[in-house]
């Protein structure tokens, strides 16, 4: 109950005793240790959310911003954004983006563990190595390099789909504009968004198949169990907590998605807002900046992630993390 | 690994394999599969590939109408411009300078209090020790983009806007939640007997953890300041916000500058964007088993 970072390698010292003993119960030692993370984390973390809370309902603007105290506006902030059309076609793309790319991330990325678990040894590292490569770029290289492959001159992509026979793919790609439409935005994000996430599922399924016993696997091999049915019946049921985790992690990483967007895609194309690049551009797109407005959309993003958050903070109080 | 195949005994697989032979069908399976991981590797890989190749590619090359994987007249052009011609007026080395004082002191500040923090709560119980640990990952989880706009007034109050100093401040809240979430299974695998014994032959506590404790941690101390120093050197939308002179952009924000400018030169942009992600690639493969052992602590346990 004390490793918790089983996949470490070295002998962990697991405890005999179920009981963690401490010897010595000094009364501040350990209160003093965390305190200056806890101040920090206060400071950085819960007072600016407590921020955001207030300033979404006042008027936050270049007044305020030279030092005038900030105007009580009450639900004004709220009511405009939940009556603008507008604040609900990003809340739209938002979840839609998420929906997909998540189920995207996960699908491909348990593909790809499985397969690695499957692979000889030096061959699994081998590609495991290369997966990795895209989950260490920088999401704001990750983003340009994508809007290279996806570009409408010289882009390899428009190449690739124009030498591919037309009846599959329909015609006039050599031109394409990627950037045009929202939903061919959201496409080139969702590769690249999927693109760098998959690794990490991949890699996780691949450490949890690792823990389940092999002799599982020979019994249903001899009961004639075909692949399809293993999963389903034995490695998922297995992987059930490591799955919870990953989809949750997902969920709120693809909801926030903020730089690669905002790199493809910019604050000048309204159309292709989400909720956090609509906040941003609300807040400090303009030379009028609205904070408190930029506030109650974040509020919003906050809440939804808030929500999720506490689904996965219960999934692992349940696994026992927190002992 | 064939001679392990070989040497199960064969009735077994042939009981799915449809009247094939088990050998022939067996290779036939390991062919396949190591076909498909190749193409999961080219996948992967293609883009950063892609990147390093445009950027070694003259002009002609990188806008013909048919591409080639690697460039026929590799040219070190792209990267003289970036690193000598200064990209929108400062040099290259200003920027790398600015995300390189920023990432380390993000990384000394952060893994300090990580440890101290590791520490307390991988080897005392005490009253508050689990409202902290939820604490550690509900902050985690909560969306940075949001806190942008209080920061940015909260900051500016304290005259610290436009400064690497503050955004330091910043990264380091950042990076501390994940740091220690990391750490303290390191901090847990260190023997207790170990410490025991050291307190038994006379040795203080504060010389016991700087003579067992932290040679012990130190893969683990290692593994998680190369991670807070790529949160820091990734970091783009409070570098884009807070700062304002040019003299003052770190890397990532010297490249989105140049990308929204220069829209078409691909050679440079992409010479540039090489330098940056070339050293967190390196760095990441260093540590990546242990990122995903913190980041998933637990979950494997069923």
């Amino acid at each position: 109950m004390l490793d918790t970072a089983p996949a470490v390698g070295k002998a962990p010292g697991r405890r005999s005793s179920g009981r963690a003993r401490s010897r010595r119960r000094p009364r501040f030692g350990p209160y003093l240790l965390i305190a200056p993370t806890a101040i920090v984390i206060a400071v950085l973390m819960f007072w600016p959310m407590i921020q955001i809370g207030t300033m979404s309902f006042q008027k936050v603007g270049n007044r305020q911003l030279r030092g005038e105290p900030a105007e009580q506006v009450g639900t004004e902030n709220f009511d405009k954004i939940l009556n603008d059309p507008f604040f609900w076609q990003t809340l739209r793309h938002t979840v839609l983006f998420a929906v997909v790319a998540v189920a995207l991330t996960m699908v491909v990325g348990t593909l790809v563990g499985l397969l690695l678990n499957k692979l000889g040894k030096k061959m699994s590292s081998f590609v495991a190595g290369g997966v990795m490569v895209a989950w260490a770029t920088p999401p704001v290289t990750a983003a340009i390099i994508f809007s290279w492959l996806f570009g409408s001159t010289g882009g390899v992509v428009n190449w690739f789909l124009d030498l591919l026979p037309n009846f599959l793919v329909g015609g006039g790609w050599d031109d394409y504009n990627w950037f045009a439409t929202p939903l061919s935005t959201y496409t080139v994000l969702t590769v690249c968004v999927v693109w760098q996430a998959c690794p990490f599922v991949a890699v996780s399924v691949l450490a949890g198949l690792k823990s389940v016993p092999g002799e599982l696997y020979e019994a249903a091999r001899v009961d004639g169990s075909g692949p399809w049915r293993t999963f389903w019946s034995l490695t998922y049921p297995m992987l059930k907590p490591i799955f919870l985790v990953l989809v949750v992690m997902s969920i709120i990483w693809d909801f926030k998605v903020f730089t690669q967007l905002f790199i493809m895609s910019g604050l000048a194309n309204r159309d292709a807002f989400n909720l956090s690049l609509y906040a941003y551009s609300e807040a400090f797109g303009s030379m009028n900046p609205k904070l408190g407005m930029g506030s109650a959309i974040a509020l919003v993003l906050t809440i939804i992630l808030l929500i999720v958050t506490a689904l996965y903070v219960r999934v692992m109080v349940r696994q026992g993390e927190m002992k | 690994m064939t001679s392990t195949t070989a040497r199960r005994p064969g009735p077994r697989p042939a009981a799915h394999a449809g009247g094939r032979r088990p050998g022939a069908s067996k290779r036939w399976r390991k062919f396949l599969l190591n076909g498909t991981g190749l193409l999961v590797f080219i996948f992967a890989v293609f883009p950063v590939f892609w990147m390093v190749s445009t950027a070694f590619k003259p002009n002609t090359e990188i806008f013909s109408t048919t591409p080639k994987p690697f460039p026929s007249h590799p040219t070190l052009a792209h990267f003289d411009l970036v690193l000598n011609g200064g990209i929108a007026e400062v040099s290259f080395w200003e920027y790398f300078r600015n995300s390189a004082i920023l990432a380390l002191v993000t990384v000394v500040v952060s893994s300090l209090l990580a440890l101290m923090a590791a520490v307390a709560v991988a080897r005392f119980r005490f009253r508050f020790r689990t409202t902290f640990l939820v604490m550690l990952l509900v902050v985690q989880m909560v969306p940075l983009e949001a806190l942008v706009i209080p920061l940015f007034l909260d900051l500016k109050q304290l005259d610290l806007l436009n400064s690497l100093a503050g955004l330091s401040i910043v990264y380091i809240g950042f990076a501390v939640p994940f740091a220690i979430w990391m750490l303290r299974g390191f901090v847990a695998a260190v023997p207790r007997e170990l410490e025991e014994a050291a307190a038994i032959d006379g040795a203080g506590p504060i010389r016991t953890f700087f003579r067992v404790m932290l040679p012990l941690v130190a893969p683990g101390l290692v593994a998680t300041s190369i991670f807070s120093f790529i949160t820091a050197w990734n970091e783009f939308i409070f570098a884009f916000t807070f700062l304002d002179d040019q003299n003052k952009y770190t890397l990532p924000i010297m490249l989105q500058f140049f990308f929204g400018r220069s829209g078409n030169a691909w050679g440079p942009i992409m010479a540039a964007s090489t330098l940056l992600t070339i050293p967190v690639i390196a760095f990441f493969l260093l540590v990546q088993r242990r990122m995903v052992s913190g980041l998933t602590a637990g979950a494997v346990k069923g």
